[in-house]
């Protein structure tokens, strides 16, 4: 195996024993982004010359043995919702076109603590809006699995990237299924923590109670290393939670004996995928046979969180995105004859069409008189979700399902059609809006293309949901799998 | 006026605008401290607003509210967040303000002031606590000027509002409540109550409404007055107008009107049909608060003694007139400056006549603040304690005060005073006399007639040829033994 296929473990090792240097090891994921950069387009902007500095500062920690943590010389990709101090961040958008920021988000620092190195911002959908990056305001992403098919969204491009070898491993956001869905379309783990366990501080807001950071990944263990350097509470993100965080590899490998896994009737939802299904199915009589009780409950309210998210996400998205108006930093429309010329111009032309579209939604459902009978009755509705899952959490110690309905659809698919494209994160919407937590890790394949299945955990249980999908993982040759890019062969 | 007074009743409500100084910013770490700053010099990631930025709120801010909001007997409720109120301006970095909508940190107060010694009260509907925004600079006037700055420098100073109930019913009962509340917020700290510099700002909302009605009136928001005599021009002109275009059988819009001091009127600038939609909606970035009652009993005791009670202990122990006593208490500073003269040994009412007389009258023509005079509290109990020893005389105090406030360092003057003392010997005053008395044998002879008003012009010309220094009682008597 060359160096951009292995895990983060396994790249550690491998660097603590000298028997690659941080420098090799970069320059060995900048050579796959080179050669198969043109073909997925994860990246926005690779940022060679800095990965390759910080790997050499990176090796001189190796070499004198000082403070090498877990993600010291691990090159890993930043979803472009991410602000990094004089480097262009643009969350995807025109809008932001040349952007740089003069700070770095939180989990940027922790990882430059870590003594981690950056690849680059990578592509997504437009300020994180959408299910197949297609939204981006630059070009879609391809998946490595099929070039022809989607990767998912919004961090399509972080998923596309650490499916194909372009980077080890990668931070992306999650507000509706945008770290989970993409990592169950590319085969790869990804985790959206609870809200609150990742500062958002530096993360460009899509909808502020709803984002969260989270580790996309090869594998379980590399979700788990990634996790515990981004965790906890930040001074400068007040909705970041004081909650201790717990050694995630005290717990990992517990397996699931005796664990009680519940899986949601309502999860096998309409239009599901039969392969999907019978994969999802045979992953749960497999954590059954590793010793686990399954039981059938109900979380009723799921049918109603789609309809919320789209009120409440698009409600804050349609204040959080007032800042981007022409005056101070960004896109600039040319040729305006007064201020609102100026502001109507340079959203028109900024913004993309779902941007818009959901702009809009967020505006009418804020308005005077529309208030109480859309936002306020969305947050009733939330409520309702949260106490779905305190109900449910009191049975069963985790919730399973699929993570998306159906395995990557080809590019141009559901463009046309909106509430298609929504109907995509029908199963990840739900842990967003009840503030739980939800990883999602291989579990087979569908005519070549993956298939993710969905870990749920109460709110700040990261390590269980940890320890029943490194379980399911480890009883398993999935993560074996690789996309037709990584392999080498041709997609 | 009276004929209009006759047939309608003066509705006015006002809102007013605080700035909090605290040290830092009300989001962010960012100093307050930004008059006299180079533009966007005092700024960071989430005062202007960038990409990603998060506000934290600033404990203190919210204590000083509360603060004020107990000052002015408000309720403080156990629950209380932030929202953000959404609009579209230059000098509005977020394209949202936060403030708080719903859930105010504090509501269902009340002022009390007085109106020439009558007792006033007007409710407050809530005071709650908010983001300032920036500032634009135009080249000449908004509408001509080809491009405009922005300076962010006090984007996020902490700022308050204070509502109050439309319970007020003429011009000068605004201007006292205003006067009132500024005291209240300088004895708290808040700021130091400069309307010039925006420190404090005041809107009102006017209406008139048929007497005996209980049913407001259209009401029109006034806007842009920076003194206190420009919220009493301002009321007095918009209720002639509104009184004039009511008795002419007109209808009002509702509209705002900003004050334009220079031509004293007021000038249509918002009608309602342009209102905004502000879409307010809880703040996300920033949990809920929960103000706990040992908190409030905390900040109660932190209360300093307010201008009310302090103007009431001034009459009572210090046989100070109701007048003298208000208003030298609607200056913590003034008040402050008085007790401390008072503690080193100065007279009550002496020490009160010149603060309130030559001192105010000097600060006020230079536009100066008692804290920024040169002189202090100890020189006034000196020179207080000079006339009473009848080192000096009155006048010379006053000419000595007066050197003493435009040296830099009032000493010397003060020395100068002491060592230019009166003329009190007897054989100084014996030629003096004797000179006057050759001088004026006309007034001699009127004061053998019995005129004592020759007297007092023999004095005055004694005093003339001292340039006041001659002690007048001693004068006085020379004279009359001399001449009598």
């Amino acid at each position: 195996m060359t160096f951009y296929q292995r895990t983060i473990r396994e790249l550690h090792q491998l660097l603590v024993d000298r028997e690659v240097s941080s420098v090799e090891l970069t320059e060995s994921v900048l050579g796959q982004i080179d050669a198969v950069g043109e073909k997925t387009k994860a990246y926005l902007l690779v940022t060679r010359e800095l990965a390759l500095r910080q790997a050499k500062a990176a090796d001189d920690r190796l070499r004198a043995k000082s403070d090498v943590r877990p993600l010291t010389g691990i090159p890993i990709a930043l979803k472009d919702v991410l602000c990094v101090k004089d480097v262009v961040s643009t969350a995807g958008s025109k809008i932001l076109k040349g952007f740089v920021p003069p700070y770095n988000a939180t989990v940027v620092e922790r990882l430059e603590a870590e003594g981690a190195v950056f690849l680059g911002k990578t592509n997504c959908d437009e300020f994180a809006m959408g299910s197949s990056n297609e939204n981006s305001g630059y070009w879609p992403v391809h998946n490595p699995w099929g070039l022809d098919r989607v990767p998912g969204g919004s961090s399509g491009g972080s998923a596309a990237a650490v499916a194909s070898g372009e980077a080890v491993a990668a931070l992306g956001s999650d507000t509706g299924g945008s770290i989970r869905q993409p990592a169950a379309l590319t085969g790869i783990v990804g985790f959206k923590p609870t809200y609150g366990r990742v500062s958002r501080y530096g993360l460009i807001a899509f909808a502020s109670s709803l984002d969260q950071i989270g580790p996309m990944t090869r594998d379980v263990v590399d979700s788990a290393i990634l996790l515990q350097a981004i965790a906890g509470h930040d001074p400068r993100d007040s909705t970041s939670s004081a909650h201790p965080v717990p050694d995630y590899f005290s717990t990992l490998r517990n397996g699931v004996r005796g664990m009680r896994l519940g899986v949601p009737k309502e999860y096998f939802v309409a239009g599901m995928e039969p392969a999907v299904e019978q994969a999802i199915r045979d992953a749960i009589r497999l954590l059954e046979q590793q010793g686990a009780s399954i039981e059938e409950v109900s979380l009723p309210h799921s049918d109603l969180a789609l309809p919320a998210y789209y009120i409440i996400a698009p409600a804050e998205a349609s204040s959080n995105l007032a800042r981007y108006d022409g005056v101070r930093y960004g896109y600039q429309a040319e040729g305006a004859r007064n201020l609102i010329e100026e502001y109507m111009l340079t959203r028109q032309q900024g913004f993309g069409a779902e941007v818009k579209r959901r702009i809009m939604l967020g505006t009418y459902a804020l308005s005077s008189g529309y208030y109480d009978a859309y936002y306020l009755q969305a947050q009733k509705v939330r409520t309702l979700i949260i106490e779905d899952f305190k109900q449910a959490f009191e049975k069963v110690d985790v919730l399973l399902g699929a993570t998306s309905p159906t395995v990557a659809f080809p590019l141009g698919a559901k463009t046309q059609d909106p509430v298609a494209m929504y109907l995509n994160d029908i199963i990840t919407i739900p842990a967003n809006l009840g503030n739980v937590c939800g990883i999602s890790v291989p579990c087979g394949l569908a005519d070549g293309l993956p298939i993710g299945l969905q870990v749920i955990a109460p709110g700040f249980r990261e390590e269980v949901a940890l320890q029943v999908a490194y379980a399911f993982e480890a009883a398993t040759d999935f993560r074996k799998l690789q996309s037709p890019l990584m392999r080498g062969a041709a997609a | 006026m009276s004929a209009i007074a006759t047939r309608f009743e003066v509705v006015v409500g006002l809102e007013v605008h605080a700035q909090v100084l605290t040290q830092s910013k009300m989001f962010c770490p960012c100093s307050t401290d930004y008059l006299t700053a180079p533009p966007n010099s005092i700024t960071c990631p989430v005062c202007l607003g960038l990409p990603g930025s998060l506000p934290v709120i600033n404990r203190k801010a919210v204590e000083q509210t509360i603060r004020t909001a107990l000052a002015l007997n408000c309720e403080i409720p156990e629950f209380t967040k932030f929202d953000r109120k959404n609009y579209f301006y230059p000098d509005l970095p977020k394209g949202y303000q936060i403030s708080q909508y719903d859930l105010p940190l504090s509501r269902n107060g009340y002022l009390e002031f007085d109106v020439n010694g009558e007792p006033r009260r007007c409710g407050i509907t809530r005071v709650h606590l908010e983001e300032d925004t920036g500032k634009l600079l135009h080249a000449g006037a908004i509408e001509e000027s080809e491009s405009s700055l922005v300076d962010l420098n006090r984007a996020g100073v902490p700022l308050m509002e204070i509502v109050g109930e439309p319970d007020l019913r003429a011009a000068d009962e605004a201007r006292e409540y205003v006067m009132r509340l500024r005291a209240i917020l300088q004895y708290i700290g808040i700021n130091n109550g400069d309307m010039e510099s925006g420190q404090l700002r005041c809107d009102a909302n006017v209406s008139l409404r048929p007497e005996g009605s209980t049913e407001f009136g259209t009401k029109v928001e006034i806007k842009n007055m920076n003194s206190f005599r420009a919220i009493h021009r301002a009321i007095q002109f918009e209720v002639a107008r509104q009184s004039s275009v009511l008795s002419s059988g007109g209808t009002l819009a509702q509209e705002t009107r900003g004050w334009n001091d220079a031509k004293g009127e007021t000038v249509s600038q918002r009608s309602k049909e342009y209102a905004h939609d502000y879409r307010y909606f809880p703040e996300p970035d920033l949990p809920p608060l929960t103000i706990t009652a040992s908190t409030i009993t905390q900040l109660r005791e932190s209360l300093p003694e307010l201008p009310t009670s302090r103007r009431d202990r001034y009459i009572k122990d210090l046989g100070l007139t109701a007048y003298d006593a208000t208003l030298i208490t609607s200056s913590k500073a003034f008040a402050d400056f008085y007790d401390e003269a008072r503690r080193l040994g100065a007279d009550p009412k002496k020490a009160a006549n010149w603060i309130l007389g030559d001192f105010s009258r000097l600060l006020n023509a230079d536009h100066k603040e008692i804290q920024d005079a040169s002189v202090k509290p100890a020189h006034l109990q000196q020179l207080i304690g000079l006339i009473d020893a009848g080192v000096i005389s009155g006048k010379m105090a006053k000419q000595t005060f007066e050197a003493m406030y435009r040296a830099q360092d009032p000493g010397p003057a003060l020395e100068a005073a002491k060592g230019s003392s009166q003329i009190s010997s007897d054989a100084e005053l014996e030629a003096i006399v004797d000179q006057v008395i050759g001088q004026n044998p006309k007034s001699v002879a009127d004061l053998k007639a019995g005129k004592q008003q020759a007297l007092m012009f023999l004095v005055g010309q004694a005093m003339k040829l001292t340039k006041g220094r001659a002690n007048p009682e001693r004068l006085n008597a020379r004279l009359r033994e001399k001449i009598l």
